[in-house]
């Protein structure tokens, strides 16, 4: 264990990680985002879908350092009195939860996709790819919209609420599978043709299992990069998803929720109830680009 | 006829590369001169640094390597030191270079023809017409068939044997008295290999320009050289007229090399091979670097590296030929 | 020649078809657009009159074949939400998103394609270091956001630009432009911003990338060593190189902007084909969604097609020549 931790902080990534500033501080930053959504409701100030807890006296209150402003709400208030900070907190919460689960969805598919594209070959790698290069034509926000509204349509409306969260992650994940797909595809072509993949095939090793064994560690550098940057474009779909309104259902809002909500606002001068969220949810997405950024160049061995 | 001054000299030169675990020596007082006219081989294996010689030389080399110590002269002016754009005029006017690969070397998007004339347009006081006229000139003196309509063709028209005729002829047209040509026909099929290696043979010979011919192969350098410099671990460990070198080398890892390439005429039982490898530059011994794989090894190799001593016809870079005793 | 263009025309006919099977397959079964289009009390002789008026009791491909001929032809059958025809209605908002779509990649194009020059070219220069970091942020974006903000600074605290709607539109034959009044022209400068700003930082990185990978290739190395010019170099022989398989994506990028204006137009309220689309995803207005998706997919494949075209144009390695020998 002490030997793997000391080859972990001796490696050339790990260099490169503490080499920069601003990677180290996103990570930091990606970190506290995390850990406040998810124990968001264990250090939240207020609980904003207490209907009991609200006051609607106290609505539309601005950022605690404003004339009007108070403590309690250190972000301001919303039209229904509902904490602004705590809001987010719960918010991020939510798009979390959805870019990470239809990130890992849109991995697990592509990897399977691309590796049996690539080590299969022939015609099911030229059916699979084309089916992805079809769907990478469009922009992958439409082909979601183009899911979600079709689901939308196809069930009744109470049934649609209940399952809104999986039909978006769905919707999310089946839009980005593919870039997972050409990745995987691309490093397994590389790998079969190798010759320890080859001897063991010559041993008799079933096909699954080379497949798992040895290709699937060597696919998963590129993969992680592309699984990062996805993650950013999975966050920022859904919040785009939410802010047309057809995203998260109502009950659950996201960071796009909430800035859809306050974006009726915004004309009249109460600009706090959009721009915060707004700000957490640049923050986030950026500092995942950067990670995913960083992670890109120092796995890339052509810089090194 | 010697000239009374070389054309090229290197004295003394060092390269590093500064890394994070610390600074890599990729050549360690290398010194050797070209004299006009004259064909000077450098060989060794891969990583002895024969290609970065030739890209100090033409001022190329890939940061963060840096020349850190030693001078380049061409004929009598120091050239390592110039600025940019300065180095940039001596490039292609004065010192010519050729490089491995005909198939990535010549811009795709560019034709032939073009590509010609835009270099002799920046070094020669010629017009576009006289340009173009040359350019055709050109490429009939490289051998290339047609070259009044191929000099419109791209270069994915041309086989890698023509590509590389081609840039050989890229190489020359701006009259450059010497050539720097890293490994020319190491990817080209044999049978082409020797025609193209006559080629640049003779257009050497007929317009007088030197050339250090970069190569692993020593067929080729038997061929064309007059004389050879071979490499090991970043320095020269021999240096002399060809036919010495290959006949009776000094040396012990030429002679491990010579006899390495299995003779023709007949056959043996065992392929004869030098034990182990060249370091790694992160690893190089102390003393003589050749040391650990020396059949003539003695205590004085493994702790002061030698100079270049004579040696018969040729210098090595070896203590057995230390005619001056050690002074006690 | 010909081989190349009649090759990929009969490429893009497969893929035009599996969209119209998609379209139409939610046509079909998605929804009851006998229930919709009735209301809620019919009889069963209203009923079947109805069915064998649609033809939706013919067999699938019966049913498919129509639809297809329908499409072609532009008729694609009465909004569910509006009861007008569909063609009409994107066809009332096609200039409106056409014309934002067009200021948004000039911009996206006039601005990111010297910036990705700039910073490839000079990597380490502090002005390349804030257009990547610039770039970075625009990347972490979304679209609707930037719209917000700038609403915020520019309608709402400077009072500057309108925050919603095309302004005074000239009428000229079936298009409306926005381009001949000033309000038009005001209207329009927001949201070609908002949504030109994340094509931007795409083309910028990207080209960026590129001249990178050419910087490093033998042919400029070799450039170098004859003592070209750095003007040459980078000017001529890098940049013609950089730009070609630039090509490709810039020309994939502008259909993206016809699709992403969906976001744009509903922040802006633009009435647009993208405001109509979100709000028949809202109301589940199948007939709407489906002509939206058929009409995209066409305007992806000819734009595909067109710079499969513009490709085989630039780089000779593809006119198949004479051969080596």
């Amino acid at each position: 264990m002490e030997a793997a931790l000391r080859r972990v902080f001796d490696s050339d990534l790990w260099w490169s990680f503490t080499r920069s500033p601003v990677v180290v501080l996103s990570a930091v930053v990606a970190l506290v985002c995390i850990l406040g959504a998810l124990l968001a409701p264990l250090i939240a100030p207020h609980n904003p879908f207490d209907l009991a807890s609200l006051n609607l006296s106290d609505a539309f209150k601005p950022p605690a350092w404003d004339a009007e402003g108070e403590g309690l709400y250190p972000l301001g208030t919303d039209d229904q009195g509902r904490d602004v900070l705590s809001a987010i907190m719960y918010g991020a919460r939510v798009s979390l939860l959805v870019g990470f689960s239809a990130t890992i969805f849109a991995m697990l598919l592509g990897v399977l996709v691309g590796l049996l594209a690539g080590y299969g070959g022939g015609f099911s790698d030229a059916v699979l790819m084309r089916i992805a290069d079809i769907q990478l034509t469009f922009p992958s926000i439409l082909i979601a919209l183009l899911v979600d509204g079709v689901v939308r349509a196809a069930l009744p409306r109470e049934v649609h609420d209940q399952i809104a969260l999986f039909v978006v992650i769905f919707a999310i994940g089946i839009s980005e599978w593919p870039k997972f797909a050409r990745t995987v595809r691309g490093s397994t072509l590389v790998e079969r043709n190798k010759e320890y993949v080859q001897a063991a095939r010559v041993i008799g090793v079933p096909s699954w299992r080379i497949m798992l064994s040895h290709v699937l560690p060597n696919v998963l550098g590129p993969v992680l990069v592309v699984a990062t940057l996805n993650l950013a474009l999975a966050i920022l779909s859904e919040a785009t998803l939410s802010f047309l309104g057809v995203g998260v259902p109502p009950t659950q809002p996201s960071l796009g929720t909430l800035i859809r909500i306050g974006n009726d606002f915004l004309m009249s001068g109460e600009w706090w109830i959009t721009i915060f969220p707004g700000v957490a949810l640049i923050v986030m997405v950026l500092s995942v680009n950067l990670l995913g950024d960083w992670l890109r160049d120092a796995l890339n061995p052509k810089l090194r | 006829m010697p000239a009374n001054r070389p054309l090229l000299e290197i004295r003394n030169l060092r390269v590093e590369f500064p890394t994070r675990r610390g600074v890599l020596v990729a050549l360690d007082d290398v010194s050797l001169a070209i004299d006009p006219g004259e064909v000077l081989g450098v060989v060794g294996e891969s990583g002895a640094g024969k290609s970065m010689t030739g890209a100090a030389i033409i001022g190329l080399l890939e940061p963060p390597g840096r020349i850190a110590r030693g001078q380049i002269l061409l004929d009598g002016r120091r050239i390592d030191n110039l600025r940019y754009e300065q180095m940039r005029r001596v490039r292609g006017k004065e010192i010519g270079a050729i490089f491995q690969d005909p198939l990535t070397t010549l811009n795709p998007l560019y034709r032939v023809g073009d590509q010609l004339m835009e270099t002799m347009l920046t070094h020669l006081p010629i017009g576009r017409d006289e340009a173009r006229r040359r350019a055709i000139g050109w490429l009939e003196m490289v051998g290339i068939p047609a070259a009044r309509q191929r000099v419109d063709s791209y270069p994915h028209e041309f086989s890698g044997g023509m590509r590389q005729r081609v840039v050989i002829a890229l190489a020359l047209c701006a009259e450059p008295r010497l050539i720097v040509a890293d490994e020319p026909t190491t990817a080209l099929d044999v049978s082409i290999q020797a025609q193209v290696i006559a080629l640049l043979k003779r257009l050497a010979r007929e317009k007088g320009t030197a050339m250090m011919l970069i190569t692993h192969d020593m067929g080729v350098i038997a061929e064309t050289a007059d004389r050879v410099a071979v490499m090991y671990a970043g320095r020269i460990a021999e240096i002399g007229p060809v036919r010495q070198v290959v006949k009776a080398p000094s040396h012990p890892y030429t002679a491990g090399l010579m006899a390495s390439i299995p003779p023709l005429d007949r056959r043996v039982a065992r392929l004869a091979q030098i034990d182990g490898a060249m370091p790694r530059l992160s690893a190089i011994p102390q003393g003589c670097a050749y040391n650990p794989r020396c059949p003539k090894v003695f205590d004085r190799c493994r702790v002061e590296r030698p100079d270049l001593l004579h040696a018969g016809a040729t210098e090595a870079a070896c203590w057995l030929y230390d005619r001056v005793p050690a002074h006690g | 020649m010909f081989s190349f263009i009649a090759s990929r025309v009969l490429q893009a006919i497969p893929v035009m078809l599996a969209v119209a099977l998609i379209s139409f397959a939610m046509f079909a079964y998605v929804g009851d657009p006998i229930a919709i289009m009735l209301g809620q009390d019919f009889t069963e002789a209203q009923r079947a009159r109805l069915v064998e008026e649609l033809g939706l009791d013919q067999p699938f491909w019966v049913q498919f074949a129509h639809f297809i001929v329908n499409a072609i032809q532009g008729e694609f059958g009465l909004s569910y939400r509006l009861s007008r025809p569909v063609a009409q209605l994107i066809g009332e908002r096609a200039p409106a998103t056409l014309e934002l779509a067009f200021c948004a990649a000039f911009l996206a194009l006039l601005v990111g394609v010297p910036m990705g020059v700039y910073t490839g070219l000079y990597r380490h220069s502090w002005l390349s270091r804030f257009f990547l970091t610039f770039s970075l942020i625009g990347v972490s974006l979304p679209t609707f956001l930037i719209g917000i903000l700038l609403i915020l600074i520019f309608s709402v605290w400077l009072g500057l630009l309108p925050s919603f709607g095309r302004g005074d539109v000239v009428q000229l034959g079936w298009w409306s432009t926005g381009f001949l009044t000033l309000s038009g022209i005001k209207a329009l400068i927001l949201p070609s911003i908002t949504l030109g700003l994340f094509q931007l930082t795409l083309i910028m990185r990207l080209v960026r990338a590129e001249m990178l990978e050419v910087l490093r290739t033998d042919y400029i190395k070799f450039a170098r060593a004859r003592g070209l010019s750095n003007r040459a170099v980078n000017f001529g022989h890098a940049l013609k190189n950089t730009l070609v398989p630039v090509i490709t994506i810039v020309g994939l990028q502008l259909g993206a902007l016809i699709a992403f204006a969906i976001v744009t137009e509903t922040v802006f309220q633009w009435p647009g084909m993208g405001l109509l689309f979100i709000q028949s995803v809202g109301a589940a207005d199948i007939p709407v969604m489906a002509a939206y998706l058929m009409m995209i997919a066409a305007v992806f494949v000819g734009i595909n097609l067109i710079v499969d075209l513009l490709y085989y144009a630039v780089d000779p390695r593809l006119r198949v020549g004479r051969g080596g020998h």
